[in-house]
């Protein structure tokens, strides 16, 4: 396969590779942490993007069965799984940012490098 | 009676519902509901563990939905410990925490929570239910790791919860690998598809490695366990307790059920790079852990060290594919459970009469607190591996797997992990019982004696009764498994016996 049919046939897998890379490096990088939680997201949704890739199949319809048409289906169980874990994102989500109003209102920052000032002090 | 093993999750999931609905009524409805659901829980786990014990293996079809479609609940003899030790643990806390606090009814319902959420952990046979039980499990952790409300540990949960929803993901990520290789889910199921596809694929090996990159993230092996001392730290005594006995040991037992369950001795002998490399890292894991714990000041940290070193421990034992290894692990998977819960309540019940928790807080308490100082010293030891606690029987049996086994590394590395653990806790013990306390130390304390008879509250004068209960128990029934241990290890085999 050559560069530019990987390109061409294969964009989800370097989107969901890039996805990852991109959201990794966020959280790692940044000192703030919302976006932190932001990186973590973008990381999450990369990992989302390779199940639904996985489940499409060339040229198939939708999985809604018709009666007497026998056509090819994408699968719908990795759509479903990602439902799952969409929802597990979300909450974490939720969670993360109401701790980090906590952390917030007690140091008056979000950037990891001042807090650990803050604390140095007390 | 299949029927318990879905209500061992079901129950507290929605007895967790309870504290905070009826919170605004009754103050005391969390507790309550609390220590209701831990006793159903632990009738449920015997029905469970008779029904194994009876008849051996069985599972339940999710919804009857037929698996490998469906999703499906296993119980067989680990499972059944397991649930047992989970309950137990529970009803010690849900005791402990009666006094200790946080006296929040939202407490009750993160407790309730995570124990639904390792329950489904040990039970599950299908790989993406794990997952979810693994981030129930994360949830349910952070919040009980900022439950008291201190800004530390609001930091220290957020950095948690990055990491272990790191861990989490990139375990997804590898069930994704294994889906797309099988088009299966199911871990019995997946067993018999991987040999078909071929255990040395690329696609395949990075599915384990992902797996268990994430899983040793979760179990804090040396370098992924950055997020848990201070979690340990900083959470209150009782969370540190629930947590360290059960969120770790939960995500080390997946670690097995997936080596052996889904990957099996045979994926070990085509590619043995995989499995050397986890036992690598595990028994490095062991040496630095044992190192940092004995550099540390405050006990709660240095116990944390110790569960990272512990850890690593019991997944060497897993990854050499021995037998006599495998029990050895998890007996100590069981046995450390009871040891850290005992211990951290006992560091919780120090620490309330001494007014803090660094190791020099600990002078001179073994004759003001004789009966948790002696708890605390017999767990200590147990937990190095004096014989005949439950410590000796599992770190025994991991050394004579590992060297049948021809792992002679990780022999070495557990006897020389026994004497560091020796020297973090002789240091406590010493100052328990063979450190007066100086003159300067005495002033002081005469001082605070003073001020708790003028009404101050910040110090107690004698460690609550509960706290010496659980903490004798725990003691009692380390020494107690270990007289057992053979009786553990024969229920044990059966469930282990397939897999070789």
């Amino acid at each position: 396969m050559t560069p530019i049919e990987l390109f061409t046939s294969r964009y989800s897998y370097i989107v969901f590779v890039a996805l990852v890379g991109i959201g990794l490096y966020g959280v790692i990088n940044s000192s703030n942490l919302v976006k932190k939680v932001i990186g973590l997201n973008i990381f999450q949704v990369g990992i989302f993007l390779f199940f639904i890739a996985s489940g499409y199949v060339n040229g198939a319809a939708p999985p809604l069965i018709e009666k007497g048409a026998e056509t090819a289906y994408a699968s719908p169980l990795p759509h479903v799984l990602i439902l799952t874990a969409i929802v597990v994102g979300v909450s974490l989500t939720a969670v993360a940012l109401a701790l980090i109003i906590r952390v917030y209102n007690a140091y008056g920052s979000l950037d990891e490098d001042v807090i650990r000032e803050v604390q140095l002090n007390d | 009676m299949t029927d318990a093993l879905p209500l061992l999750v079901v129950i507290p999931l929605f007895a967790a519902l309870f504290p905070v609905a009826l919170g605004y009524l009754w103050s005391d409805a969390g507790w309550a509901t609390a220590a209701v659901t831990a006793l159903l829980h632990l009738g449920l786990a015997s029905v469970v563990a008779q029904q194994v014990i009876n008849s051996g293996q069985f599972s339940y079809a999710v919804g009857g939905f037929q698996p490998p479609i469906g999703i499906e609940l296993v119980a067989d003899s680990v499972t059944a410990v397991l649930v047992v030790l989970i309950s137990v643990i529970t009803i010690l806390i849900v005791a402990y925490a009666r006094r200790a606090g946080p006296h929040q009814n939202a407490f009750y319902s993160e407790l309730l929570l995570l124990t639904a959420g390792v329950s489904g952990v040990v039970i599950t046979g299908d790989l993406f239910n794990l997952y979810v039980f693994l981030e129930i499990t994360g949830l349910a952790t952070y919040a009980l790791v900022a439950a008291n409300r201190s800004p530390a540990a609001a930091l220290a949960s957020v950095k948690y919860l990055l990491v272990g929803t790191i861990g989490a993901s990139l375990y997804l990520l590898g069930v994704g690998y294994l889906y797309v290789a099988t088009g299966t889910l199911n871990m019995a199921d997946l067993a018999g598809q991987l040999p078909a596809v071929g255990y040395d694929t690329p696609l395949v090996v990075t599915g384990f490695v992902l797996l268990m990159t994430g899983l040793a993230i979760k179990t804090a092996l040396f370098p992924l366990h950055t997020w848990q001392p201070n979690a340990y730290a900083e959470s209150p005594h009782s969370v540190t307790a629930y947590i360290a006995a059960l969120v770790s040991t939960a995500a080390a037992y997946a670690i097995f059920r997936i080596t052996y369950t889904v990957f099996t001795t045979s994926f070990a002998s085509v590619v043995p790079l995989a499995l050397d490399a986890l036992a690598w890292a595990a028994a490095i894991s062991v040496i630095v852990g044992s190192v940092l714990a004995v550099v540390q000041s405050d006990l709660k940290r240095m116990l944390a060290y110790s569960s990272v070193a512990q850890f690593g421990l019991i997944i060497a034992g897993i990854a050499v594919m021995n037998e006599i290894a495998l029990t050895g692990s998890l007996v100590h998977l069981v046995g450390h459970a009871v040891m850290k819960a005992g211990l951290f309540v006992a560091v919780g019940g120090l620490a309330s009469i001494a007014g803090g928790q660094t190791i020099d807080d600990m002078i001179g308490l073994g004759r003001r607190a004789p009966i948790v100082s002696l708890g605390f010293a017999t767990l200590a030891f147990a937990l190095v591996g004096v014989p005949p606690a439950i410590g000796f029987a599992g770190k025994w049996q991991i050394v004579l797997g590992a060297v049948s086994a021809g792992h002679w590394a990780v022999g070495v590395v557990a006897v020389i992990s026994t004497m560091l653990t020796l020297a973090y806790f002789l240091r406590i013990v010493e100052r328990l019982y063979f450190r007066s306390p100086s003159s300067v130390d005495e002033q002081t304390s005469d001082m605070s004696m003073n001020m708790t008879t003028d009404g101050g509250d910040a110090m107690a004068t004698s460690i609550s009764q509960t706290t010496r209960v659980i903490v004798t128990l725990s003691a009692i029934s380390a020494i107690a498994l270990g007289l057992a241990a053979s009786d553990l290890i024969s229920i044990l085999e059966p469930a282990l016996e397939v897999y070789f």
